[in-house]
């Protein structure tokens, strides 16, 4: 078995201003999480899942606390460093897809092979194996507007594993779509845990969805709890 | 990521837009345009006046018989019959006085066969041709002995000798001047018009004492026209010749002059000044719409910057470092701004063009102008540019995705 965890947090706390009150978002949260793992947070909204799906997406950096992705300190990380190790190690899963908008399916897809600094044919060639492997080689030239809910989710998936990242960061992914899709589109991440070993890590409030998952953690009040 | 990427994602991004981009490039356009245009209008006039100036002669100074004032009546110059050939002999002598011309002037109407034509008569003597630095055509011009026996010889400017005489030679034929016959025996080269648009080459020389005596009945002169070794013995010589003319004319102290002088020295470089004030005026004013373009493409990169916040964010969500996305934005605002030039280069020759075509003034577009407008614009755009693309590039990345 190999010992180190990809993603290791000990004692993290973050706290925010809002209307000149002071939120603590998150206390002294512990967690771990092995290679392979699929883990889903849940808790109801306001419980400060979203502050710590922006922390574990190295989008946000935590007031206090130590957070090591890959072995590697985060919060002794700069701008550019951080936005290098989201680039390489983390794909992200939104609610509401964040296409690009205007931009095809294709060159959405390659958007971060060209923050990776990868030439053109290869991030070609590379996004569009992407696109068909999720069942999407019809849709390669299709704007966002022109696609259906699934379509979109599966688009974002595709940019989300094109740098084959670490991590999939996935937060409420079935939060805009149909019950229909949204058991199309776990299924999709069950089989990428499974076939391929791609660590997930998926926040919802969706008891249904959280069952896809093999850890459930429960976040309440800005403190994480295991639920049996 | 290399240029052309970044360059793909600037086009992309302005292709998305095409018509406010098209707008905002319009006002670069508009800018260039115009001070390329303007430059070129007014180096085009600096050109032209100095061909003049140099037409004229510019180590040269003109001295009229000046106006005075009896009873009240103040006569115009010219009025006071005080100066004479003597006085001009007396200037010649004078040291750094390089070629003296006296003449006077008449207007008559003049006859050759069947035609006839309206136009002044110079009464001059042989230095004219030097101080006015001027070649004949063909034949002769008027001698000292012509001047001494008051002979009725004439030599014609371009204009008269193609008026009377169309395409055939006038040399040896004789027109008719105030009712004296008048042997032409020489024509002057073509000497364009003055600065101040009167056509020089629309006159008759003859002998000034022909004109004196035969033509006008008088024994002064009007003008003394005198070509100075340089520009700075020019300006010295003015000083002298007051001095002189005042003891020859017998004037008192505290009474005025009876003549005028001019340096045309002083008039070259006043015209000149006044030239590149011109040229100076009409650039820099054409500069305010080139900036009043800058602010357009800055106004716009603003709007832009605020739209595209949440794109931003995700981008910064996908790996886009802050230079990633500063030189993306500076690239879009230097592609608007470097559009516009090349365009606007294409416009201010077309525009100066235009202006050559229909109307009399020369316009001359430099290659210098050409490039510093378009290097001017460029900067426009990386000045104007470096705001918007500075400012999406430090946005947080959670902000910006969280921006709706």
């Amino acid at each position: 078995m190999n010992a180190a965890p990809l993603l290791q947090i000990r004692d993290l706390q973050k706290a925010y201003v809002l209307d000149g009150v002071t939120i603590q978002a998150l206390r002294d949260i512990d967690l771990n999480v092995e290679p392979g793992e699929f883990v889903a947070i849940m808790g109801p909204s306001g419980s400060g899942k979203s502050t710590l799906m922006y922390i574990l997406g190295c989008l946000d950096v935590p007031d206090a606390g130590n957070y090591q992705l890959h072995g590697q300190d985060i919060t002794r990380m700069d701008g550019d460093q951080l936005a290098t190790l989201r680039n390489r190690e983390i794909g992200f899963v939104f609610q509401n897809f964040n296409l690009l908008p205007r931009t095809s399916a294709l060159e959405n897809v390659e958007t971060p092979l060209i923050y990776a600094g990868i030439g053109k044919t290869e991030r070609r060639k590379k996004a569009r194996a992407t696109l068909e492997r999720m069942g999407l080689g019809e849709r390669l030239y299709h704007l966002p507007n022109q696609l259906s809910g699934g379509q979109a989710q599966r688009v974002a998936i595709a940019r989300a594993l094109v740098t084959q990242p670490s991590l999939l960061l996935a937060d409420e992914p079935t939060g805009n779509v149909d019950t229909a899709t949204s058991a199309e589109i776990m299924t999709l991440l069950d089989e990428l845990n499974r076939q391929e070993g791609l660590t997930i890590v998926l926040i919802t409030h969706e008891q249904e969805v959280a069952k896809h998952a093999r850890r459930r953690l429960f976040l309440r009040d800005g403190r994480l709890e295991m639920q049996a | 990521m290399n240029w052309t990427t970044v360059l793909q994602l600037a086009l992309r991004a302005l292709w998305r837009n095409k018509t406010r981009a098209m707008l905002t490039t319009l006002g670069v356009v508009i800018g260039v345009g115009s001070v390329i245009a303007m430059l070129g209008i007014g180096s085009g006039a600096q050109q032209r006046i100095a061909a003049q100036l140099a037409s004229m002669g510019t180590n040269s100074l003109v001295i009229r018989s000046g106006s005075v004032t009896r009873g009240g009546v103040r006569t115009g110059a010219g009025g006071i019959t005080t100066l004479t050939r003597d006085d001009a002999d007396a200037i010649a002598e004078l040291p750094d006085v390089v070629a003296v011309a006296p003449s006077l002037r008449d207007t008559a109407q003049v006859r050759y066969r069947g035609t006839n034509w309206g136009t002044a008569i110079q009464g001059v003597t042989p230095d004219y041709t030097i101080v006015r630095s001027w070649p004949l055509a063909e034949g002769e011009f008027i001698t000292r002995r012509h001047v001494l026996g008051a002979s009725h010889v004439c030599v014609l400017g371009q204009t008269v000798a193609r008026e009377l005489f169309g395409l055939t030679s006038p040399l040896g034929e004789s027109i008719v001047i105030k009712g004296m016959a008048c042997q032409v025996i020489g024509v002057l080269t073509e000497k364009g018009a003055t600065a101040w648009g009167s056509d020089q080459d629309d006159a008759i020389f003859a002998p000034i004492t022909t004109v004196q005596r035969k033509i006008k009945g008088i024994t002064h002169i009007e003008r003394i026209e005198l070509e100075a070794s340089d520009r700075e013995a020019s300006f010295r010589l003015i000083k002298e010749i007051k001095r002189l003319l005042r003891q020859r004319h017998r004037l008192r102290e505290g009474q005025p002059d009876d003549f005028r002088m001019y340096n045309r020295a002083e008039l070259a470089e006043t015209s000149e000044e006044s030239a590149r004030v011109f040229t100076w005026l009409l650039g820099s004013i054409a500069s305010v719409s080139l900036l009043v373009g800058g602010i357009g493409i800055m106004n716009i990169m603003l709007v832009s910057v605020t739209e595209r916040t949440h794109e931003i964010g995700i981008r910064m969500a996908l790996g886009a470092r802050q230079r990633d996305i500063l030189w993306q934005f500076l690239l879009e605002a230097l592609v608007l701004s470097t559009a516009g030039g090349v365009l606007g280069i294409f416009l201010g020759l077309g525009g100066a063009l235009a202006v050559a075509r229909f109307s009399a003034l020369p316009v001359t577009v430099t290659p210098v102008s050409v490039l510093v407008a378009f290097l001017f614009a460029g900067l426009v755009g990386v000045f104007f540019g470096l705001h918007p693309a500075r400012k999406a590039s430090q946005l947080r990345p959670i902000e910006a995705l969280r921006y709706e």
